[in-house]
């Protein structure tokens, strides 16, 4: 989580400096949501995620350098710069597809599930997208397909809507969405489906193995949603950084910015998974003080190789358009 | 070789695909799929029947279904999807053109996505404006897509299964007004590989490069011609990704005249790209303007005679030939 935390904030400051163009978009406060439940995955499941991807191949063991590196449109990247942020894949990983649009993937995982299921691999497909993907057809459509052929397919619908923007103050239900609580519409579909706090570690480890081992043992598609208070950092249109994320922080928020204050005390999962471990003397501050310093590190580490990864040769451009 | 009729040729096909590879499933509406409506449907039921595993009837969802096979190409499937009627590949179109065909070139060649989208496109009478599309050319526009257009029984065969053995997403697109042509079919196996046009009729006097049904009327025009002394070649690229233009510009050496026939709408159609391209390298052979015949530019109307005047027809087929050898 800590290691997702600092590729996001150094990202923001790559791209404040210039040294990449474009939009992109940041998995702050949804680290306990990805972190715990790609945990819960075999080895050789599928997963299909959105724009919003690099908690989720971080999650998996991607190495930040290779993902800086693509986002930086570098040579070195996963998909050579082709790319970008919203479609980095890592088929080694099981991500063979990150779609920009955002429902684009939905049928994807399911036709992966079918794969797995007609192969008989015992592989799930894990579909990862945010709440805004159910406004758009191919979520229904697919919710249908893989609650009637009865597939191997877990669908995490990250709602990070709790007081964003374009949301209803205090609550999660969207402006742009009828079906309210969100899960009523897997549930039209007599698809299994469970809220969840997508800021507790804990929950959401257990709700999410609870849904593997179902699928596993043949109970069809599963559909969960997390739901996260959105970070204010990415309120306005480029998202900023009011303060880098420290263990302290989990103690004390008194450098934090007054406006963004509230967030890092009560809403920020990655603070309150901190407390909860030395709380219950998993660890001590000094260990997690250590672990926090390695993956600063390592963050550096991967900048300064994206950085210094050559741009591809413009041929490249007009290379692998077939397989 | 035998003759077999097109739609034959077409099963016998799908039927080897089937049974040669266990990763083939074929999702199609069983009652109306494969060879749509024509007469010979009930015909597609034995292999129905003999692969009720892999032959699968899904919801009306062209947009889902068309990304589950894509995402079940990505995960060691090779699916053939059949949407039936290519105006129907509108509903599917953001997987279709903004997934499958991105899939491969956006991972950096990491993700192969070997999926078949079948189609019946074009102009087969009483379909009216939302069941007669040609959409090879939007297609066309869609880097990542390859796009096979077969016209002869031995072609659809062949080319059926080079689509099944394609390992890029492929678009295979088809005429149930073909569906009846008889022709010889070797006796063996025949895959016939993407990218090599086929001249279908040769002749000294004008170039005509045709596709699909466009073909069979283009030939039959050509037998007509020739009786007045014009002698058309009639060339088949077969597949306009990728595109055999060598085999055309061959063509076009010889007679410098050329005619395009083509079934979508005549603005950005498959003539007009053909047209850009013959215009680009053999400018200099050209006797006279390169002449297109095409859909014309209005939605396809239902009435018959209406449907008439506003397709490709024979009659507007020769009087372009005739025009062009003058």
């Amino acid at each position: 989580m800590l290691l997702i935390r600092h590729f996001e904030e150094t990202l923001i400051g790559l791209h404040d400096q210039g040294h990449f163009e474009g939009h992109f978009h940041v998995y702050i406060g949804q680290e306990a949501t990805g972190v715990p439940a790609l945990s819960c995955l075999a080895p050789d499941d599928h997963i299909f995620t959105t724009h919003r991807n690099h908690g989720h191949l971080l999650a998996r063991g991607a190495d930040p350098a290779r993902m800086y590196a693509e986002i930086l449109g570098r040579r070195d990247g996963y998909n050579k710069g082709k790319g970008g942020t919203f479609h980095i894949a890592a088929s080694h990983l099981g991500f063979h597809h990150t779609s920009g649009v955002v429902a684009g993937i939905i049928p994807l995982a399911v036709g992966a599930a079918y794969a797995a299921k007609a192969r008989k691999t015992g592989q799930l497909a894990a579909c990862l997208f945010g709440d805004g993907a159910l406004e758009e057809g191919a979520a229904p459509e697919s919710l249908n397909i893989a609650s009637l052929w009865n597939l191997p397919v877990l669908f995490l619908c990250e709602n990070n809507g709790k007081y964003g923007a374009g949301r209803a103050i205090g609550a999660v239900q969207s402006f742009s969405m009828a079906v309210y609580p969100l899960i009523d519409l897997p549930k039209v579909y007599k698809i299994n489906a469970r809220q969840v706090d997508g800021t507790d570690a804990d929950a959401v480890h257990q709700a999410i193995s609870e849904a593997v081992e179902r699928i596993r043992r043949g109970e069809g598609p599963q559909f969960i949603e997390t739901q996260t208070v959105r970070w204010p950092g990415s309120e306005s249109n480029w998202p900023i950084v009011p303060v880098p994320t420290k263990i302290d922080l989990a103690w004390d928020v008194s450098s934090v910015p007054q406006k963004f204050r509230d967030w890092y005390a009560s809403s920020d999962p990655v603070l309150a998974f901190v407390r909860k471990t030395v709380e219950c003397g998993a660890a001590t501050r000094d260990e997690l003080a250590e672990i926090d310093r390695n993956a600063v590190e390592r963050i550096d580490k991967a900048a300064k190789f994206a950085l210094a990864s050559p741009y591809p040769d413009p041929q490249e451009a007009v290379t692998e358009v077939f397989a | 070789m035998r003759e077999l009729a097109y739609y034959e040729a077409k099963l016998e096909a799908l039927r080897e695909i089937l049974a040669a590879d266990e990763r083939v499933h074929f999702i199609t509406e069983i009652a109306t799929g494969f060879l749509g409506l024509s007469a010979r449907r009930f015909q597609f039921n034995e292999i129905a029947k003999s692969f009720p595993d892999r032959v699968i009837s899904p919801p009306i969802s062209e947009l889902a279904v068309c990304g589950l096979a894509t995402g079940a190409a990505m995960a060691g499937l090779r699916p053939i999807v059949d949407l039936i009627t290519a105006s129907f590949a509108f509903e599917a179109w953001p997987q279709i053109v903004n997934e499958a065909a991105n899939a491969f070139y956006m991972s950096g060649g990491q993700t192969r996505a070997p999926v078949v989208f079948h189609l019946l496109h074009g102009l087969r009478g009483a379909g009216a404006a939302q069941h007669s599309h040609s959409p090879q050319a939007m297609l066309w526009n869609c880097p990542g897509l390859k796009i096979v257009l077969p016209s002869s029984p031995r072609d659809v065969k062949g080319l059926l299964k080079a689509a099944a053995a394609s390992d890029s997403p492929t678009v295979f697109i088809d005429h149930v007004l073909l569906f009846e042509y008889k022709g010889l079919v070797p006796d063996a196996s025949e895959v016939i590989p993407f990218g090599q046009a086929e001249i279908k009729r040769a002749g000294a006097d004008v170039t005509v490069v045709a596709t699909s049904l466009m073909v069979q009327r283009s030939l039959s025009v050509a037998e007509r011609l020739a009786k007045d002394g014009i002698d058309a070649e009639v060339v088949d690229p077969r597949t306009i990704v990728p595109l055999d233009l060598e085999t055309i510009m061959a063509s076009v050496e010889k007679t410098g005249r050329v005619v395009l026939v083509d079934e979508c709408h005549q603005s950005c159609g498959v003539a007009a790209e053909l047209a850009a391209r013959i215009a680009e390298v053999g400018f200099d052979r050209l006797k006279a303007p390169v002449r297109r015949v095409a859909t014309l530019d209005v939605p396809v109307p239902f009435s018959p005679p209406l449907e008439e005047f506003v397709s490709p027809s024979e009659t507007r087929i020769a009087a372009a030939i005739r025009a062009a050898a003058r």
